[in-house]
Parts: C-alpha cells; structure tokens; sequence
C-alpha cells in the first residue's frame, strides 16, 4: 500500500514542480519526496545553469511557502548567516534607560548590593529583542515552515560548513545566551554546489545527494515548451538537437540549459522558423561564454545543424 | 527484506561506497517510504540516500543492478528434462509427459529438495536458493577460490543429501524419474553456480582490489611487468594523494612557543616598554625543496619513472622541484614532466637519455658545471640509482660538494644492500657522503622514502 502511495505522490511532485514551470525528472522528484518524508536536505550539485536554484523556488511556489536564500560566498559567517546581536540598539537602549538603571540601583549601599540588583534584570540586554536573526535563524522561526535554500555552498570557507551541521540534523542552532532554538517547522532545505571544492564528509553524510546533469533530450524540449511558449515544435527540436551536438565538443563551458531557455527567447524575438547557418552565427554567443569555445565550435556549426535536422526526421 | 537491503550495503562498501550506519538508516527510512514496489524508484531513492558523488552514483548504480538481478533459477528446466528424455531415445515422455508426472508422481516419500524440483516450482527454487546461500553466509565469500566450497555448503543447506539418497532410492523403484531428477539437480547445482559468482562480484571486489594492491605495493618496481604499469601508475596516484593529504594540511603553530622578548620589547618601545603587543618566537618552517637526480639506465629506469611521478604529482605539498635524468649525460626534465602525461614524458625522457650505459661520474660533473647553483642551504637533494658506474671514475668529491651544499643528500638505490659494493657498484664510497642511503625497490619503500623526506619539511 506503501509503495502505491509512494509512487503517485512521486508523480504528484512531478505535476506540481510542473505547474510552476519547473520539468522535473522522476530523479529530482524521488528526491524532492523523500526529503520531505523523512525530513533530510537536498544537497543539489551539478553544472552551472542547470536549474540547482529553480528547483528551489519552484519548490516554494508549489507548496505557497516563503523561500529564504542564503547566497554562500569566501568569508560568510556565523554573524551574516545565522545571527547578530543589535549592538547599536543595545547601546541606544542603555542610554535610554540610564536614569531609569539609576532609580533601580539607586537604593543599593555597597557595589555588591547595586550588582546584586543588576543580576536580577536577568540579562535584558541579551533576550530576543536584540537579536537580529540572519537568514538560518529566520528559517527556524517561521511558523508555517520554508524552503531554506543554501546557495553555493562550496563557495564558502570549510569553517561554515561545520556551522551548518547542527541545522541540518537537528534543525537547531545553540545561541549561548539563549540557548537552543529549535525550528518550528522543520524547513526543507536545498544546499547547492557547483563542485568547485569538494565538501566534507560530515556535511553529505546529512543530505540527501542529488546530481542533476544536463537533461535528455525529451526532457528539454519539454522545458523549453513550459518556459518559453513562444516557440513551434520544429524550431525546438532543432534548436535543443543543436545544443545536444554543441555539448559533445571539448569546450570550456558547455551551453546549460539557463543557456538553452536563452537561445530559444533570442531566437523567438528573431521570429526565426528554422535553424539556419547565419542565424546560429550570430546568436552562438548567447550560447557560448568564451571566445575559445565560440572559435571551436564555429567551423562545426553547418554539420551540427544538418545533424540536428535529420535526428528530427528519424526521431 | 531487511536482510537484503544490509547485504546491498555489504556490496555497497565493496565497491568503494562509503556506506556509514547513519546513512544506512537513512536508507532504510527511505526505503520503508517508497517500498519495494516499483524498482526504478527504490534505485533513485538508494543512490539518494547513499552514494555521495557522481562516481559513487555509477558504482552503486551498477551494484544496484548487479544485485537485484539475480540469476534465475532452473528456468530451462523443461527444456533440459525434456532434452534428456530425446537423448534416452524415449519420445512419449515429453514435456506434457513430465509435466503430468511432475504433478501426480512426486510420491510422498520424497525429500522436500527433490519435490521441489520435480514440481518445478521457480520461485520456490530461488527463494531456497536464496535462504541457502543466506545460511551459508555467502556475504562472506572473499576469494575466486573459495566458490567449491560456498557451492557446495548452499546445496548443503538446501538438502543435497537427502536428494542423494532419494535418487538412489528412485533408481531402482523408478529409473525414469530419476533421470529428470538428476537433470533437475544439474541445472539447480548451475544456478547455484552462477548465484555464488554473482556473489563473489558482489562481496569480494573490495577485499580481491585490497589483495592485489597489497601485492603490487611489495613488488619490485624494476621488474613488474608491462599489463601491471597502468595499475601501479594508478597505485602511485593513490599514494601521492595521502601524502597530498597528509602534509598539505595548513598548520597552525605560528602562536604558540616562546616570547620574543628582543621584539616585545621594540614593539612596545612607545609605552615605554610596557608590553601592551605581544610578538611571538616563530617556528620557521622552510617549504621543501627538492632536486632530484634520477638514473634512467636499463634496470633502474622503471623505478625513476614511479619516482618522478610521484614527485610531480606532490605538487601541492612539494612546490619546488627540479628534476634531472641520467645515464651517460644529464639533462633536466622538470619541464617535460610537468608538461606531458607520464606515459609522454618517460618516452621522451629515455629519447632524449635513456639507454646509455650509466656513467655516475660524468653525469656529476654535468650537474656541477651548470646546475650546483640551484643548491641552496634548504634543498634536499634525491639520487635515485643503483651506483653502478661500468667501472669509471665515480667522481665522489662532487658528490661530497653537493652534500656540503644542499640540506640533505638522500641516496635511494633498487638494489638490496646485499649487492652494494659488489662489482662495478659504487655505492660504499657514495654514501660517506650521504645523510641517508635506502633501499628503495618497491611501491611501498618508495612512500616511506618520499614520505620522510616530506616530513623533515614540516
């Protein structure tokens, strides 16, 4: 019974993803699901463009949940990320309250008496009001829940990751002064990560790991249906045919398909109907990002389009 | 159920996954949500919760499909009864035939093994199988050789000897169906066959991988041969990556240790020496470098080749290094290893030196007159080679001028010690002016060596 339901909330993740114009495999899906059942973060890596940080939003759109982003870049601390105390805001406070402070240890003899006294404020000036949460801290506190999405995890220092680690088990951070907050709702978590360095071990043995590669086919025509409607059948098979032949060159930066979604609006704004050799000349830069790469790929670009056209006829 | 998912974690780690209990609970919390239902799914949700890294995602992929798909039981059974009923020259009891004796004859007396078999009921066959080779703890199974014996221990447990006794009972009340039966047994041992083949590709790939690289870390590296040197590159890669990890590491000792009081002291002069800014004794720490002298002649030519490699590929740790190859002249190759992939740079290394007959002297005096300026007070310097000079003038004293120069001069020579000093080997009177001389032959003695030279740096 179990794995009748499994596969048909599968399929509803699919659907829903779909609706916010995300084309989800059954892969990104599968994981999309166990994440929320047994409650476990998605560690997203792939190449760049790829959708890591759509399927994010797409997730947070379909559920109507807010998405707190957390962009991860060399330096980021626990201060920017999780928490900061208001130090203006506590100084500003002190001043303020100074006669006030003056009435209260006003009637204390000795020093230890007024410090006595002092004690017994607890430490107003370290309660809630002067924290200023960052955005790990404002996940855990939102009452209906929210998809933290941990942008580029690889691109900050080791140090954070291990300052993650406690969020992402347990869903919790320890505040000395405060102590633990634990989230309200668990949030759902994506991390992403272009694998520029590799993460520690502590850090996926917590997430569920998703690679999301460069699609089939199928699947990007189907995306670049849902994203750019604009666009008649032939054109796009030919286009992401095309872009299939460009990623089996040996270039610097393959066209992903952020690239792809480009091509097809640039393409649709020429009112192009078919693919042909000027028109890919002179848009092959919305494609390709390096000079080298558009060098490589130029000469091959009429044999890449006949190819792309008769796997349109067979296929 | 829960069995086999802990046997495809066993397989799992045999095939390089690092599978941890705390992911294998993930696994299993997974698992329990999706069921086993739909197959394709069950795999995503394993490769999810498992593997960590797009190589592991191939590995458990192929492991995944290794394992669940599990070699059918008897299925050509029929054919194979029915085929030896032609043999007998016996046309009437065909399939129909047996399929009929199969269902009425099976007389109570017999064991439950050859019921089984003579009902041809698959999934009971595979599902004893399965139990059998779970009884005969077949996870267990290490090496090629081992397959009799986890053979013959499932047939065993699945009640070979009560078969036996049952086809020599039917042999004399009921030859006929004795023959299927024995037909049947055939194609059962098969299956059992294949099921612990598939298990020792399962289970044993980790420990037969650990086994041959133990192997091939203690063979001599001069004399391994031509099919191995792709996996011994692969061996040398290995070790260069722990040694990467193990002194690549960033230290952080600069604060500890002692005060620098003659610095304190400046530091504060403004305070009239009240010291408000502490300055710290520092441990300096050279970074290392290293100039290596290799022989490329004959005998010693593999083992200079895994040497460099090794050595250009600690690039990380060792930053500074300068390689020079020998046999009858030196040249410096630095630049044609960094350059090229190994398999290149030794080709063009042995073109451009390689098989001279050795001559330690000349190739000194080479390395003097245009290279001894790149010695300075923190070079170690590395002479690989086996000493052995043809007989010429071995030209000690420059030796001893570059051990005077450098930090350290480490020999590290093939040949046992045995063999030092015997013949045209020059090696005694080298190695007064060594700080350390080593045997260095196989993989395992090249780490150790390279390892400490490492370490001295630290």
């Amino acid at each position: 019974m179990a794995d009748q339901k499994a596969s048909t909330s599968i399929e509803a993740v699919q659907s829903g993803l779909a609706a916010q114009g995300y084309i989800a495999s059954r892969q990104i899906a599968t994981a999309v699901y166990l994440s929320q059942q047994i409650e476990k973060p998605i560690l997203v890596e792939g190449p760049a463009g790829v959708g890591k940080t759509e399927l994010a939003k797409a997730i947070a759109a379909w559920r109507g949940m807010k998405m707190i982003r957390l962009q991860c870049y060399e330096g980021l601390d626990e201060a920017k990320a999780l928490y900061e105390w208001k130090y203006a805001k506590q100084l500003l406070y002190t001043q303020i309250l100074k006669d006030k402070l003056g009435e209260v240890l006003g009637g204390a003899q000795t020093l230890h008496a007024a410090l006595n006294q002092l004690h017994d404020f607890g430490d107003v000036f370290f309660s809630k009001e002067f924290v200023e949460p960052r955005p790990l801290l404002q996940a855990l506190e939102q009452p209906g829940g929210c998809v933290l999405l941990i942008d580029e995890i690889d691109k900050s220092d080791a140090e954070f990751e291990s300052l993650l680690l406690e969020i992402l088990s347990d869903f919790q951070v320890t505040i000395p002064e405060l102590g633990t907050v634990s989230a309200i709702t668990p949030p759902t978590v994506i991390l992403t990560s272009n694998s520029e360095r590799d993460l520690g071990d502590a850090l996926k043995r917590r997430c569920l790991h998703l690679h999301i590669g460069f699609p089939e086919q199928r699947l990007e025509e189907r995306i670049v249906e849902s994203r750019v409607p604009g666009i008649s059948q032939t054109l796009r098979r030919q286009m992401v045919g095309f872009i299939h032949e460009i990623r089996s060159l040996d270039l610097k930066k393959l066209p992903s398909v952020s690239e792809t979604i480009d091509w097809a609006r640039v393409l649709v704004l020429l009112q192009a109907s078919e693919l042909d050799t000027d028109i890919v000349k002179d848009t092959l830069n919305v494609l390709l990002k390096y000079e080298a790469d558009i060098e490589a790929a130029s000469p091959q670009v009429t044999t890449f389009i006949a190819k792309a056209a008769r796997s349109n006829v067979f296929g | 159920m829960r069995e086999n998912l802990h046997r495809f974690f066993r397989a799992a780690r045999g095939v390089g996954v690092h599978v941890s209990p705390a992911e294998s609970i993930d696994a299993m919390r997974a698992v329990k949500q999706v069921g086993f239902s739909d197959r394709a799914i069950l795999r995503d949700s394993l490769l999810l919760t498992l593997a960590k890294s797009q190589d592991e995602k191939l590995a458990l992929g192929d492991c995944f499909d290794l394992f669940f798909s599990q070699p059918e039981p008897p299925q050509d059974q029929a054919e194979a009864s029915s085929e030896n009923a032609s043999q007998d020259a016996d046309p009437p009891p065909s399939s129909e035939a047996a399929a009929e004796t199969g269902e009425g004859q099976p007389p109570q007396e017999l064991g439950p093994l050859a019921q089984m078999l003579l009902s041809q009921d698959r999934n009971a066959i595979a599902a004893a199988i399965a139990s059998a080779s779970g009884a005969a703890s077949l996870s267990d199974i290490r090496y090629s050789t081992q397959r009799g014996i986890f053979s013959s221990r499932i047939l065993d447990a699945m009640g070979l000897q009560r078969l036996r006794d049952d086809l020599d009972q039917l042999t004399a009340t009921n030859p006929a169906l004795a023959e299927r039966l024995r037909a049947a047994l055939d194609a059962l041992r098969e299956a059992v066959r294949d099921t612990v083949s598939q298990g020792l590709a399962l289970y044993a790939r980790e420990e037969a991988e650990n086994l041959r690289n133990e192997i091939l870390r203690n063979a001599p590296l001069a004399r391994i041969e031509r099919r191995q040197v792709a996996e011994m590159r692969a061996l040398i890669r290995q070790i260069a990556r722990r040694l990467r990890e193990r002194y690549s590491k960033p230290r952080k000792r600069q604060r500890r240790g002692h005060l620098d009081v003659r610095r304190t002291l400046r530091r504060n002069a403004a305070w009239g020496g009240v010291p408000f800014l502490t300055a710290w004794k520092r441990k300096h720490r050279d970074r290392p470098k290293i100039v290596a002298l290799c022989d490329v002649s004959g005998s010693v030519a593999q083992v200079s080749d895994f040497f460099l490699l090794l050595i250009h590929s600690l690039h990380e740790v060792v930053d500074d290094v300068r390689s020079f190859a020998f046999s009858s002249h030196l040249i410096e190759v630095s630049e044609i290893l960094e350059k090229n992939s190994p398999e290149e740079a030794m080709a063009e290394i042995m073109s451009k030196v390689g098989f001279g007959s050795s001559d330690y002297g000349s190739s000194l005096v080479d390395f003097e007159k245009e290279f001894m300026s790149t010695l300075t007070p923190q070079t170690t310097v590395i002479v690989l080679g086996d000493a052995r000079s043809n007989n010429l003038d071995p030209r000690a004293d420059i030796l001893r001028r570059i051990s005077e120069r450098s930090k350290r001069l480490v020999w590290l020579n093939p040949e046992g010690r045995l063999a030092w000093g015997f013949g045209d080997s020059e090696m005694p009177r080298y190695a007064t002016f060594c700080t350390v001389v080593r045997q260095c032959a196989t993989a395992q003695q090249l780490e150790r060596a390279v390892s400490d030279i490492v370490a001295t740096y630290q």
